[in-house]
Order: structure tokens, then C-alpha cells, then sequence
């Protein structure tokens, strides 16, 4: 297998050919902020929040979805980086409904992880309010869309793990959501398994266990991982 | 942002301002316990809900803790006379800074969807809409967040703010600093 060199902020990688960027920084011990990668599932460069620099090109490239090259200069955390980092998180805060103090994931939730990680103790952005709607129809699982952030964590954790692919993204714009079937109410949905993997893996309270409270749901996206690994183990890595 | 000085050579001038919260802010500045002795020893509190009587806000404040968002026209009147009387504004708590609880409201869009479903749709019996003009101020069309009405100087975010987390921007403040507003102690909302 080839390797490349590169450099990021200043530290000479080496990596496999084939890997990206943000793989990269995590074997360099440099943190990127992300929300909607998870391991086991394929990038998509849905929340932006990985956005790097590299050397030679104004366009800013999300890490997770950036082949690793041979001398790629990358620079991780530029002032102007940070700022745009700490936009995304104030964007994706006042574009949906999210209530910290009274959400189920309340402690345990990604967003919020973000928001002490980039340093936002306020939004410049101003919050819009949208009308959203929450589907409680499944007899064990709750979407709240007020609380969710388009990570499409969930479309492809049914798609690619589980196999059932229930979920996928619906509309465009403003009125994007995630939507079940074919935009059916989610317990309408034969195809669903109940296996909970969406549940598990949603960064924020969007989708959670019905009977949940205010702080009761954990952030399981590790167990998910664990599960990915196994499974890699036993078929044999690809 | 600049560290207030006292504007006389005697203690900083402390309010605190109760807007559209729950007075949850309000109740974990009380869980300052004993500190509060201290604090008292070293500010004059010169306006506030829960430790003085006066209810006309004052000239020459120091520093104002303003709890909650403005969602009524009395709000709107209050904070910007907190403004223009205050050296320094903290937002002090989520909905001061997002409308949090009280900003699920705007959803309804303007208060008469509200009120009708508030005093109107859940009431148990002699459902009627408040209407006292002059005494029971009107409900604006949403609940804002202050900075967007009014310049801010701190932002000091949680539902409520740990006490802790109150104490170590008085603190500061006291001191003449700038509180360090960084990390999961200091800034998380929730």
C-alpha cells in the first residue's frame, strides 16, 4: 500500500493513500470538530464543520471528504477557520428549534458539545423559529425535527449498517427534513426493524426512545461503532 | 469589552433584572449561599427582585445581570433603560441570549395565537383572555434575545447559570477583569 506525506498545521504526516484528511489529523493527535461523521459510516460532508485549508487553493475542502495527496499542505485551525466554524454552529442553532434546557439530550448531545468547543456563548445569527413538526407514530421511537441538524447520520446508519434504509432527506432548502419511507409517518413504515441504530447514533435529542425525559437520553454513538468493528473483524476488513 | 469600575469611589453598583425567564437565574444567584455575604459587603445592590424594593431602575449602574428574553412591551421599555443607565450588561442565562423556554412561543406566531391557546384552548373552566391595558403589559410579537435589541458586554449562558459559574464572573467583575468566558464550565448552554 503507497503512503503519502503530508503536512498538517505545521506536522508531517504519513499516511495510507486512500485515506482523508480528517483520518489523518486524528492519527496526528489534531482535532477537527465534526458533527456528521461517524466511523463505520461514509463521509458526506453534511455539517461543514471539518472545512480545512489547504495550501494553493482559496476553496476550503471539508477534511472528511479530502483524499490524503502527496506535500498537501493543510491548515486546520486559521482564525478565519475558527470564525467560520463557530458560523456553522450559531447556523445550525437558529435555523432549528433547539431547546437545551428542556431536550432529552440535554448534557449528552453533540450540538451542544460544539458550541463550548468553537466558543459560542451567543449567536449573531438570529434565531428563525421554524415551524416543525414531531412524529411520534413509531411505537417505540420519537423524531423530533425541531431538534434535528441534517447529519443524515441515521439515513445511513439504516442504509449502510442495518440494511433497511427507512430514511432519507426530503425537500430542499428550508424545508429539508428527514423523512420515513416514502414522507410516511415513521410507524407506517414496514421496512423499519425497530432495531434503534438511528437512535443511537443522532448527535442531539432529534430521534430518541419514547419515555425519555429532559437529560435522559445518552449519546450512544459509540456502541454503534463498536457494533461496525466487530462486524469488520469477523467479515474481514474491506 | 472593557471592566467596569466602580462609578464612585465607594462599592460597584449592582442590578439584576428579571425580563421574560422563570427567575430560575434569579434562584441560582441565591444558591451563591454564604457568598452572598461577601457580595453584599462589596457591591450595592441597587436594583433587583429579589433584594431591594425600588422599582424604578436607576442612573449610574455598574453592572446589570439581565435574566430573560424581551417578550413584553414592558420588557422592551426596561431594557432599554437598562441600557442606557448601565455600564455593563450581562445577558445572563439562555433566555436572555436565545429566548430558550419562553422563545417556543414564536413558533404561534404573534400573541394572540398564544394567549388563545394559553388562557382560551388548555383552560379548565371560565377560560377568558387577560385584558388589563396599562397594568398587565402586552405581549410582544416574540420573545427576543436581548443582544438583538440592545448591545451586550457578556454573555453568560446556562438555564440556569451554575452558581459557580456566577460567582467566577463576579468575581472578576469585582476585580476589574474580564471573566474568561470559555470551556463546558463557563459558556454551556442547557
Amino acid at each position: 500500500m503507497s503512503v503519502c506525506t503530508l503536512t498538517i498545521d505545521g506536522h508531517a504526516v504519513a499516511m495510507a493513500a486512500g485515506a482523508n484528511v480528517l483520518q489523518a489529523a486524528r492519527e496526528a493527535g489534531i482535532r477537527i470538530p465534526t458533527l456528521c461523521d461517524l466511523e463505520g459510516l461514509s463521509p458526506v460532508a453534511a455539517c461543514r464543520l471539518c472545512l480545512v485549508e489547504i495550501a494553493g487553493s482559496d476553496k476550503l475542502q471539508p477534511a472528511c471528504m479530502t483524499a490524503v495527496a502527496e506535500g498537501l499542505e493543510v491548515h486546520t485551525a486559521t482564525p478565519r477557520l475558527r470564525d467560520y466554524r463557530r458560523t456553522v454552529v450559531e447556523m445550525l442553532f437558529t435555523e432549528g428549534n433547539h431547546v437545551c434546557a428542556v431536550c432529552v439530550a440535554n448534557g449528552h448531545c453533540e450540538l451542544q458539545d460544539r458550541a463550548v468547543e468553537v466558543g459560542m456563548d451567543h449567536s449573531r445569527l438570529p434565531y428563525r423559529h421554524p415551524q416543525r413538526s414531531v412524529d411520534l407514530s413509531h411505537h417505540c421511537f420519537g423524531l423530533d425535527h425541531n431538534r434535528c441538524i441534517l447529519c443524515t447520520r441515521c439515513v445511513r446508519v439504516c442504509d449502510e449498517v442495518e440494511g433497511a434504509h427507512v430514511w432519507d432527506v426530503g425537500w430542499r432548502g428550508e424545508h429539508c427534513r428527514i423523512i420515513a419511507g416514502l414522507d410516511q409517518p415513521w410507524g407506517a413504515v414496514d421496512a423499519c426493524t425497530d432495531c434503534g441504530k438511528c437512535v443511537m447514533v443522532c448527535p442531539t435529542g432529534a430521534l430518541f426512545h419514547k419515555g425519555d425525559t429532559a437529560e435522559e437520553k445518552h449519546d450512544d454513538s459509540s456502541r454503534l461503532v463498536d457494533l461496525v468493528r466487530a462486524r469488520q473483524a469477523r467479515q474481514g476488513s474491506p | 469589552m472593557s471592566a467596569p469600575e466602580s462609578s464612585t469611589a465607594g462599592k460597584l453598583r449592582l442590578a439584576t433584572v428579571w425580563l421574560t425567564g422563570c427567575s430560575g437565574c434569579h434562584m441560582s444567584f441565591l444558591d451563591l449561599d454564604e457568598w452572598l455575604i461577601e457580595l453584599a459587603d462589596q457591591v450595592d445592590v441597587v436594583f433587583s427582585p429579589i433584594a431591594s424594593d425600588v422599582k424604578t431602575y436607576p442612573e449610574h449602574v455598574d453592572v446589570a445581570l439581565v435574566e430573560g428574553g424581551v417578550g413584553t412591551s414592558d420588557n422592551l421599555a426596561l431594557i432599554r433603560q437598562v441600557r442606557q443607565r448601565t455600564r455593563l450588561l450581562v445577558a445572563f442565562g439562555d433566555c436572555a441570549i436565545t429566548a430558550n423556554v419562553p422563545g417556543m412561543r414564536n413558533r404561534l406566531q404573534g400573541p394572540e395565537p398564544v394567549l388563545r391557546r394559553a388562557y382560551l384552548e388548555l383552560a379548565d373552566g371560565s377560560a377568558q383572555l387577560p385584558l388589563a391595558p396599562g397594568i398587565v403589559p402586552e405581549l410582544l410579537e416574540g420573545v427576543i434575545p436581548v443582544h438583538e435589541l440592545v448591545p451586550v458586554d457578556l454573555f453568560l449562558p446556562g438555564c440556569p447559570p451554575p452558581a459557580a459559574r456566577i460567582r467566577a464572573v463576579l468575581e472578576a467583575l469585582l476585580r476589574g477583569e474580564a471573566p474568561l468566558m470559555e470551556g463546558a464550565e463557563m459558556i454551556r448552554f442547557g
